[in-house]
């Protein structure tokens, strides 16, 4: 969806701020919701993809207004409560309704602290062939989908060149609403800073995005 | 920009920057007031926890890997044993993340992963447009910066603006390679080794290269040199 997470390119955005020193969370509750989020992922009733469309569905006021892990506080309550994880009277109470039953398997650190080291699906897999070899052209599609999408507009109609083959791996656009896997070849493409932005950039600069095999057609 | 937007953006900006400001004093607040986001986030916990869908101990083992175990020292040894080892260097950029791996660094949000290299005429700069993506196995969690509307806009359209504003001037000459996560590989950037360090040690290199170097926005300091 055209929101305003795809950020690529807008301006006047205020300048960049760093912190000396900065903490990896500001403040205990920032830590425990980052815990939580990741816990609730392993669970498993939604997928990374899902996550981020979540967060994009944020209004884009309070997009703005939140802070980071304001974000996925909100979203964490609201993917618990849509997958069936809590009821909303639940939320609200923050006591399990009475007489509901126990979930089982309990999320362990055992079980934490193994799920951390296994990570992203291999990408290799010969059976899904590539449309696309390293050194082609190729043009990002212009598609403005409504539900998630990992192709920034930015890019959208630009003319690029294929420099990687990653390998394989799930279709974000429909792994986030459960409309399956879609595996597929994901490469990174160099666009000239030019092709983004017009003659006034610089000749010499470029970006380099990585795009599903669907994003792509051939020039 | 009309006058409304402006208005609007520098609000928000400033309740972002005083979020952030306020970052340090909130544990000292929240004792006494806790904060809406803070109590909320209790009952969650509360909540997960009573219901029997996640154990105690298993937040508190994901908050301490992110907060105290993983993080950017673990980026910088890899960057100072490329440095010092040409055979390792060239294992890391054809395969990052085995090579990472030799280290001991396997933690999620890393094991597809591309190792960016800097030289004389090419500097690489990392950003994620649409959200977040980072190298946590390599760098831990990203800061508030890398997560800032103004950083995630303008890195790809003005990369050299970021870079002057980071204290890095690239000759006219110099190519920037911006590289925008939008799919599950993470990008490290491998910087350039900094004059005047032949005499050191790995693990003296190690403590020069800085985070802001391996995400490409600054170049490593020489010894000395105050960041």
């Amino acid at each position: 969806m055209n929101g305003v997470h795809d950020m690529g390119g807008l301006q006047d955005m205020g300048p960049v701020q760093h912190e000396k020193q900065e903490p990896v969370f500001h403040a205990a509750w920032e830590g425990r919701i980052y815990g939580i989020d990741r816990a609730l992922r392993f669970i498993g009733k939604w997928n990374l993809d899902t996550w981020r469309h979540q967060i994009e569905l944020l209004p884009p006021a309070d997009y703005f207004r939140m802070t980071y892990y304001e974000r996925w506080l909100r979203i964490n309550e609201q993917l618990a409560v849509k997958y069936g994880l809590v009821t909303p009277k639940e939320l609200e109470t923050g006591a399990p309704d009475p007489g509901s039953a126990k979930a089982t398997p309990t999320l362990t650190a055992a079980v934490a602290a193994q799920r951390l080291g296994r990570g992203i699906p291999s990408s290799h897999d010969p059976k899904v062939s590539p449309r696309f070899t390293v050194g082609q052209r190729a043009r990002a599609r212009n598609m403005n989908p409504t539900g998630h999408t990992r192709l920034p507009r930015y890019a959208r109609g630009k003319l690029g060149i294929i420099t990687h083959d990653h390998g394989v791996y799930s279709f974000p656009d429909t792994n986030a609403h459960f409309q399956g896997e879609k595996r597929q070849h994901v490469y990174s493409v160099r666009f000239a800073a030019r092709e983004l932005w017009g003659e006034n950039a610089s000749p010499r600069d470029s970006v380099h995005l990585d795009m599903w095999d669907d994003y792509l057609e051939h020039a | 920009m009309d006058s409304t937007r402006r208005t609007f953006l520098t609000a928000a900006g400033a309740v972002a920057a005083q979020n952030v400001a306020q970052g340090q004093d909130r544990e000292h607040e929240h004792q006494a007031v806790p904060s809406d986001a803070a109590l909320r986030v209790k009952a969650l916990e509360s909540l997960l926890v009573e219901k029997g869908l996640v154990d105690r101990a298993a937040l508190d083992l994901l908050v301490d890997r992110f907060e105290h175990k993983v993080g950017p020292r673990n980026g910088a040894r890899v960057v100072a044993r490329a440095w010092v080892d040409p055979a390792y260097k060239k294992r890391l950029l054809a395969d990052a993340p085995s090579a990472i791996a030799e280290l001991g660094y396997t933690s999620g949000q890393g094991e597809h992963m591309l190792v960016v290299e800097n030289g004389p005429k090419v500097h690489n700069l990392v950003v994620c447009t649409l959200c977040s993506c980072y190298p946590w196995a390599v760098l831990g969690l990203p800061p508030v910066w890398y997560k800032s509307a103004a950083y995630r806009s303008r890195a790809v359209i003005d990369p050299r603006g970021i870079l002057r504003e980071c204290g890095t001037q690239l000759d006219e000459d110099v190519e920037v390679h911006v590289w925008d996560s939008t799919a599950e590989l993470r990008y490290l950037v491998l910087p350039e080794r900094p004059a005047g360090t032949d005499n050191l040690s790995e693990a003296e290199l190690a403590e020069l290269v800085t985070r802001d170097a391996m995400v490409g926005v600054s170049k490593v300091p020489p010894p000395g040199e105050k960041v």
